[in-house]
């Protein structure tokens, strides 16, 4: 960091105080410092996140039998190495609860929204650097106390990440509903918190620090996604706290919002009237937003990834535009289709299906685009390319499962079957991950100055797609022949017997495929020390990102900020000797500017 | 309007106050989760068709009404650069937010001397709504009567200007927020059975 110093002196920027080791690494305001640090807390809860999904992988293929590793890593949970089955429950709802909104909305969202929107829109840092780190700090501690949840003595939280009541809104329901379920609360409640600071600050940033020149139709396609994404947060995380408090309420206050007529071990509770249903309306009214804003970011990333490994500009820039406000405007409006079999009105239902199908049309929109943009491009096919491009895979074939659980007449018959598991987890969970595998490869050299190997990306980019596929894939069949999701073990049901050799086949890939991940994790930790040093612009790529030096400076560009002349996507425009032009590179005379 | 425009600190100072009117949309949105669960509840058979909202509750709707009006009044005369008349009317502003609270804590009591009660076994589900739906809103006058108190602060210390009054502005967008956020939550209340 020698660099450092003499390039600190820039005129338009008032920080010029000394930097510490705790205002640097710690406390540090600066946005791609902030960014590190959410991939990095992201990727610890991934790990976690993963040895969860494999844990109780392993209960599916060989229910009930002992297994040193749930010995040793669930302690009394596991007697005898048996899985006990309050703790199937619980791993199954943190790992969503971690998947959803530690990974993918927190490491995803923030690692490069932070990352990206300064250095591709032209700005300093972002509007309120200070809201930045309290984000930032917020979202550690919400990880800190779900983590944990998990030690707590009677369980941590089991009522599914979508935390239905009654288990969730009784104390007393189950293990995990006293204080494990309390914790659950307490950690999402700092978790929206950091997530509005956190979108309030991307959205002021983009409208209103964009440099000289930067018209919101020369945006990059990441920078409209990151956009769009924190306005659908800042609508319908909200929503979430208000279905949170109404549930404390019921919780510790006695009141019966959710709650009607129950009984438990023969006792009469006092709550009358309530109903669970309404909780569902108020949670899906975040929880379908929810799905898009994880994978918008993803899609944002893998638009721009594509196009400069394609050499091409993006197909259809403005209808990609288009397509992003169809989804977050229709993301509202669909989060019935969760519902269908929730005791709610059929005609809402039908009304419901109709707003999900339309959803269908600004994603074809988008798998199109892609396509086409690949089409007769001169393709670079480095591991951030080959995630982009199986990211479009993975969200196709999960799209397409879509359009059958969103039309109600059809979903009765696979309802809460293991067909919907491999739908959500290919459409958003497998896709997103690829989106933000695709982030890391293509910007790890802008974030820490080095390249990552190639070849161990090679390995585990094949090994991790087939491993998805090979776990996801069956899942659509034992899904449509009637398995259930969520159940500790089929082996009670003889009509279930058939399939449990697939359920093996599926963990052995599960597993394979979490392993392969350590491969991944070598490559990111080494690749910060000794990895090959970086160019400037490795993959000469035209926005404002790659005109930064290397080494990371306080106010990203030493001088001026630069002005920009012409849209993010010039790649092998005619009339220019290089393959590409970057933004910031004035057109010639009698140039037009193109704009698909 | 071209928002790439302008120097950094007017680009920064813009990019503040939008802030402050993008986290208003989603506190409303909030509000929206209460107020829509409140409708949708109100099919319940155990819901009151009948109910009288507490008189307390009408007279701080004016308290917060005429304390949205000081506060403006406080704004104006630091435009004019009167400090004196500025430091006047923003303690009035504070005062009156404090009557706000104490007032709708007796609205409380006078629903529960008509008899309701707001949690536990005994109560019932609208007025548990009322209670939550103002509770939280108190909270916003809280935070509003903090940032108050730091324009207060500030302003002893001389930082505004009549050119330089950023933080004013702010707290002042925040206090109207607050006060039209009850005269909806009041009307709302009041019309919806």
């Amino acid at each position: 960091m020698s660099a450092h110093a003499d390039t600190h002196a820039h005129d338009d920027h008032g920080h010029h105080h000394k930097e510490t080791f705790v205002t640097k690494y710690i406390f540090s305001q600066d946005h791609k410092m902030i960014a590190k640090q959410y991939l990095i807390t992201g990727t610890i809860m991934g790990v976690i996140g993963i040895i969860m999904s494999l844990m109780f992988r392993m209960q599916i293929a060989w229910p009930e039998e002992p297994n040193v590793i749930f010995e040793a890593l669930l302690g009394k949970w596991a007697p005898e190495g048996v899985m006990d089955a309050d703790i199937y429950l619980a791993l199954v709802t943190i790992h969503g609860t971690i998947m959803v909104f530690f990974v993918l909305t927190a490491g995803l969202s923030g690692t490069f929204s932070n990352l990206l929107i300064p250095l591709q829109i032209g700005a300093r840092d972002m509007a309120s650097g200070f809201l930045n780190m309290v984000s930032y700090w917020l979202f550690f501690l919400s990880s800190v106390v779900m983590v944990l949840s998990l030690f707590v003595e009677a369980g941590p939280a089991a009522a599914g990440w979508t935390i239905y009541p009654p288990l969730s809104a009784l104390p007393m329901a189950q293990g995990g509903s006293g204080m494990g379920m309390t914790l659950w609360l307490v950690s999402m409640a700092i978790f929206i918190a950091s997530s509005l600071l956190g979108s309030l600050n991307y959205i002021v940033t983009v409208l209103n620090l964009r440099t000289k020149g930067m018209t919101m139709t020369r945006l990059p396609l990441t920078i409209w996604a990151f956009f769009i994404t924190a306005v659908i947060g800042v609508i319908s995380f909200p929503v979430l706290l208000s279905a949170a408090l109404l549930l404390i309420m019921d919780r510790s206050f006695g009141t019966s919002f959710f709650l009607s007529d129950i009984f438990i071990q023969g006792e009469v509770l006092h709550y009358q009237g309530g109903s669970p249903v309404l909780f569902e309306h108020l949670f899906w009214f975040l929880g379908h937003p929810e799905v898009y804003i994880v994978i918008l970011p993803a899609m944002g990333l893998v638009s721009e990834i594509m196009a400069a490994n394609s050499r091409k500009p993006i197909f259809g820039y403005r209808a990609m535009i288009a397509s992003i406000l169809a989804i977050a405007f229709l993301s509202t409006i669909v989060w019935g289709h969760h519902m269908f079999i929730s005791g709610m009105n059929p005609f809402l239902g039908s009304v419901f299906t109709f707003t999900t199908l339309l959803i269908a049309i600004p994603s074809a929109v988008k798998a199109f685009n892609w396509i086409t943009t690949l089409w007769k491009g001169n393709l670079q096919m480095n591991p951030a390319m080959l995630f982009s491009i199986g990211f479009v895979s993975t969200f196709i074939t999960g799209g397409l499962t879509g359009i059958i659980l969103g039309d109600s007449a059809l979903d009765i018959n696979v309802h809460d079957t293991y067909f919907v598991v491999a739908h959500f987890h290919l459409v958003m969970g497998i896709s997103a991950l690829y989106g933000m595998f695709a982030g890391i490869y293509h910007w790890y050299p802008k974030m820490f100055g080095r390249m990552l190997n190639k070849n161990l990306g090679y390995i585990h980019f094949w090994i991790t797609a087939i491993c998805a596929y090979g776990v996801f894939f069956p899942m659509h069949f034992i899904g449509m022949a009637g398995l259930p999701r969520r159940y500790y073990t089929n082996s009670n049901f003889p009509l279930f017997d058939d399939l449990a050799n697939v359920n093996v086949v599926i963990t052995v890939f599960a597993l394979i495929g979490g392993a392969v991940q350590i491969i991944y994790l070598y490559n990111f930790f080494i690749s910060i020390f000794y990895g090959k040093k970086a160019e400037q612009n490795p993959w000469k790529s035209t926005t404002l990102e790659w005109t930064t030096p290397v080494e990371h400076i306080h106010g990203n560009w030493p001088g001026e900020i630069p002005h920009v002349h012409r849209w993010a996507y010039d790649y092998s425009k005619p009339g220019h000797d290089v393959d590409f032009v970057p933004q910031t590179v004035p057109l010639k005379d009698g140039e037009e500017e193109l704009q698909h | 309007m071209d928002l790439t425009q302008g120097t950094a600190e007017e680009k920064n100072r813009r990019a503040k106050k939008m802030m402050l009117w993008f986290g208003i949309i989603s506190l409303i949105m909030s509000f929206a989760g209460w107020t829509s669960a409140f409708v949708v509840s109100s099919s319940r058979p155990d819901w009151l068709k009948d109910f009288q909202l507490p008189n307390a509750f009408l007279i701080s709707t004016v308290v917060i009404i005429i304390s949205s009006l000081t506060f403006l009044l406080a704004k104006n005369a630091l435009k004019r650069d009167n400090k004196q008349q500025t430091t006047l009317w923003l303690l009035v502003t504070l005062v009156l937010g404090v009557v706000f609270i104490f007032n709708q804590f007796s609205g409380f009591q006078q629903i529960i001397d008509l008899g309701y009660n707001f949690t536990g076994p005994t109560s019932n589900v609208t007025m548990s709504y009322i209670y939550l739906i103002a509770v939280v809103h108190i909270l916003h006058v809280v935070v509003g009567l903090i940032c108050l108190l730091v324009v207060i602060y500030n302003h002893f210390k001389q930082k505004y200007t009549a050119s330089n009054m950023l933080g004013f502005e702010l707290a002042a967008t925040f206090w109207h927020f607050i006060d039209i956020l009850w005269v909806y939550l009041f009307l709302f209340l009041y019309f919806v059975r």
